[in-house]
């Protein structure tokens, strides 16, 4: 019997883009399982969408290796094309179509296409089916785009900044999408500003600055974020107080025989991801891939 | 991680490979899109399909006298030349404008992610540029025949050379369109760059104006182009024998309007093939 072994979506070794004397991405590695969630964060510029769009076929690297669903996406097939799924960052096509007619004229391209009206549903547009994509809010414009990148049912989807302009519920029901979609095997790969979002739905994050990886992992464990110190914080006679501590079950336990019970306005916080993301992105590190 | 483990990826998921859509389906399938968004564009429409007709109303109004020694109206020549300004308007202008703004809107982009082939693009584009273009004709003749006393060619050979002229100069113009779209660096520059050339061949290829009031020098170099040919061999079919004295040399020239359409049409191909851009300049 062979051992179990993990398949490989995307195998990224040494990837480096250049435009003219910017260096957009420098030396990235990443591999990405089938059907993992991978979230790809980093400030603006970092190289995200540069590294996203090599992945897609869309930019041709300077050096690096990249291996895609099995082949170099610098030499994409047609039925290549029909296992993988993108949203780009920006688009303003189709604007004379409606919601139905986009969705259905690109679902025709695939070979085994989902349901168009079904996947309408699913991001939130079936009032706004009939309308035209010119008419559509700005948000709204961009739950197509995302309708036309998994109309095709792929196994990989790539999303690039897919939820920017979302309302609060619009976000949830994307989240909800992805996880379905996750749970249905689909390898996702995303990059995002959003935090909470790449915590919500990541099984893994990159975090990119200066077209390098500065840190690569679940977001629970994300730059020491489980083993770092949590904060205790209390009200002292009316004055705020709190500790750094690897032991904060210990510091409540001490606090509770001192007040002799309740402790006033007692907290217990572990760093947010965005904490660690801020420490991360301005890091040494960071700095010194300039 | 496993590094040998690059194996394509099907994890959760059956590996059967169902057929990918024809060309010639998916091809079809973009010519209903582009018609349908070509004419829900009111701007275009105006623009590249009701300008020829509006000019020859308005020309067809103010020139209603015959010609100097000769049974031909002033509105009967410029129907048949405004026959080919439409074609070429519907095919060289529309082309060469729609493509540089899809370019610019992200619509080469979105459709180069997807399985759709590259040529089904262009059927689909073509195909569009032919109904628009046919429709077009259709409706400058029927002006003409209701308005202007033109009279249709009774006679198959003359619907011969009417078939002829219309598919080598609008696959010339296509063509043309096609390659010039890569010029414009952005859709909103593309009406200008793409827009003044076409209307200062039709000012210099006889379709306003007639070539004996023009320089020789203006008619040499508007004779390199194929809108000049183009009009040519249609005032041969809506003319007639009576017509060929107008010309400047007192003949239609089917031969040459043949030969030069036709070295237009592979031309127009390689310059395509040699020159089409599916990015546009922002993308690196
Ligand atoms: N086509 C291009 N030509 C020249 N420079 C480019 C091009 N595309 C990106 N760059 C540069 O490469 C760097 C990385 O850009 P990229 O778009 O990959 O960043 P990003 O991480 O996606 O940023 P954002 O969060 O703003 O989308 C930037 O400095 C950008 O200016
Ligand atoms: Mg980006």
């Amino acid at each position: 019997m062979l051992g179990y072994m993990t398949q490989t979506a995307v195998r990224v070794r040494g990837l480096t883009k250049r435009y003219g004397e910017v260096r957009a991405v420098d030396g990235i590695d990443l591999d990405i399982s089938a059907g993992e969630v991978f979230a790809i964060l980093g400030p603006n510029g970092a190289g995200k969408s540069t590294t996203v769009e090599i992945l897609e076929g869309y930019r041709k690297r300077d050096a690096g290796e990249v291996t895609v669903l099995g082949i170099d996406p610098e030499h994409p097939t047609r039925p290549w094309r029909g296992r993988v799924g993108i949203v780009l960052q920006t688009a303003n096509d189709t604007a004379e179509l409606t919601v139905r007619e986009t969705v259905r004229h690109f679902s025709g391209y695939y070979p085994q296409a989902r349901d168009p009206d079904e996947v309408i549903a699913q991001v939130g547009l079936t009032e706004q089916a009939g309308k035209r994509i010119r008419q559509l809010s700005g948000g709204q414009r961009r739950r197509v785009d995302v309708a036309l990148g998994v109309v095709g049912d792929p196994e990989l989807l790539f999303l690039d900044e897919p939820t920017t302009g979302f309302d609060p519920e619009a976000r949830h029901r994307f989240w909800d999408l992805i996880h379905e979609l996750a749970r249905e095997g689909t390898t996702i790969v995303l990059t995002t500003h959003y935090l909470e979002e790449a915590e919500a739905l990541a099984d893994r994050v990159a975090v990119i600055a200066r077209g390098r990886v500065v840190a690569q992992d679940r977001p629970a464990t994300l730059g020491g974020r489980a083993s770092a110190k949590a904060r205790v914080s209390w009200l002292d006679e009316g004055e705020r107080k709190q500790v750094e501590t690897d032991t904060p079950t210990k510091t409540v336990l001490e606090l509770t025989r001192r007040f002799d019970g309740e402790v006033p306005e007692l907290t217990v916080t572990r760093p947010s991801l965005e904490d660690i993301y801020m420490r991360l992105i301005s890091s040494p590190l960071a700095e010194v891939t300039q | 991680m496993n590094d040998t483990a690059t194996a394509t990826a099907t994890a959760g998921r059956t590996a059967t490979s169902h057929p990918l859509p024809s060309v010639l389906a998916l091809g079809w399938s973009r010519a209903a899109v582009e018609t349908k968004m070509f004419f829900r564009e009111r701007d275009a429409v105006i623009f590249t399909f009701a300008f020829p007709i509006i000019l020859l109303v308005i020309f067809g109004a103010i020139f209603s006298g015959r010609l100097e020694g000769s049974p031909i109206t002033v509105s009967q020549l410029y129907t048949a030349g405004l026959i080919g300004a439409g074609v070429m308007s519907a095919s060289f202008q529309n082309l060469g404008i729609g493509i540089a703004v899809d370019r610019d809107d992200g619509t080469l982009k979105r459709l180069a992610g997807t399985p759709l082939p590259r040529s089904a693009y262009f059927v689909g584009k073509i195909l569009s540029v032919l109904l628009v273009a046919l429709l077009e004709v259709a409706i400058l003749l029927a002006i003409g025949v209701a308005a202007y006393d033109l009279t249709l060619p009774t006679e198959l050979g003359r619907w011969v050379t009417f078939a002829w002229v219309f598919v080598l100069g609008i696959t010339g113009s296509a063509l043309l369109g096609i390659a010039v779209s890569s010029l414009p660096r952005s859709a909103k520059s593309a009406t200008a760059v793409i827009s003044m050339p076409f209307v200062v061949l039709q000012f210099i290829s006889g379709v306003f104006i007639p070539f004996s009031e023009l320089p020789e020098w203006l008619i040499r170099i508007s004779s390199l182009f194929p809108l000049k040919w183009m009009c040519q061999g249609f005032r041969s079919v809506f003319l007639g024998d009576a017509g060929a004295a107008l010309e400047l040399t007192k003949s239609y020239e089917l031969d040459r309007v043949a030969l030069i359409l036709a070295a237009w049409a592979v031309g127009g191909l390689v310059l395509c093939l040699t020159t089409f851009r599916w990015k546009s300049r922002r993308d690196g």
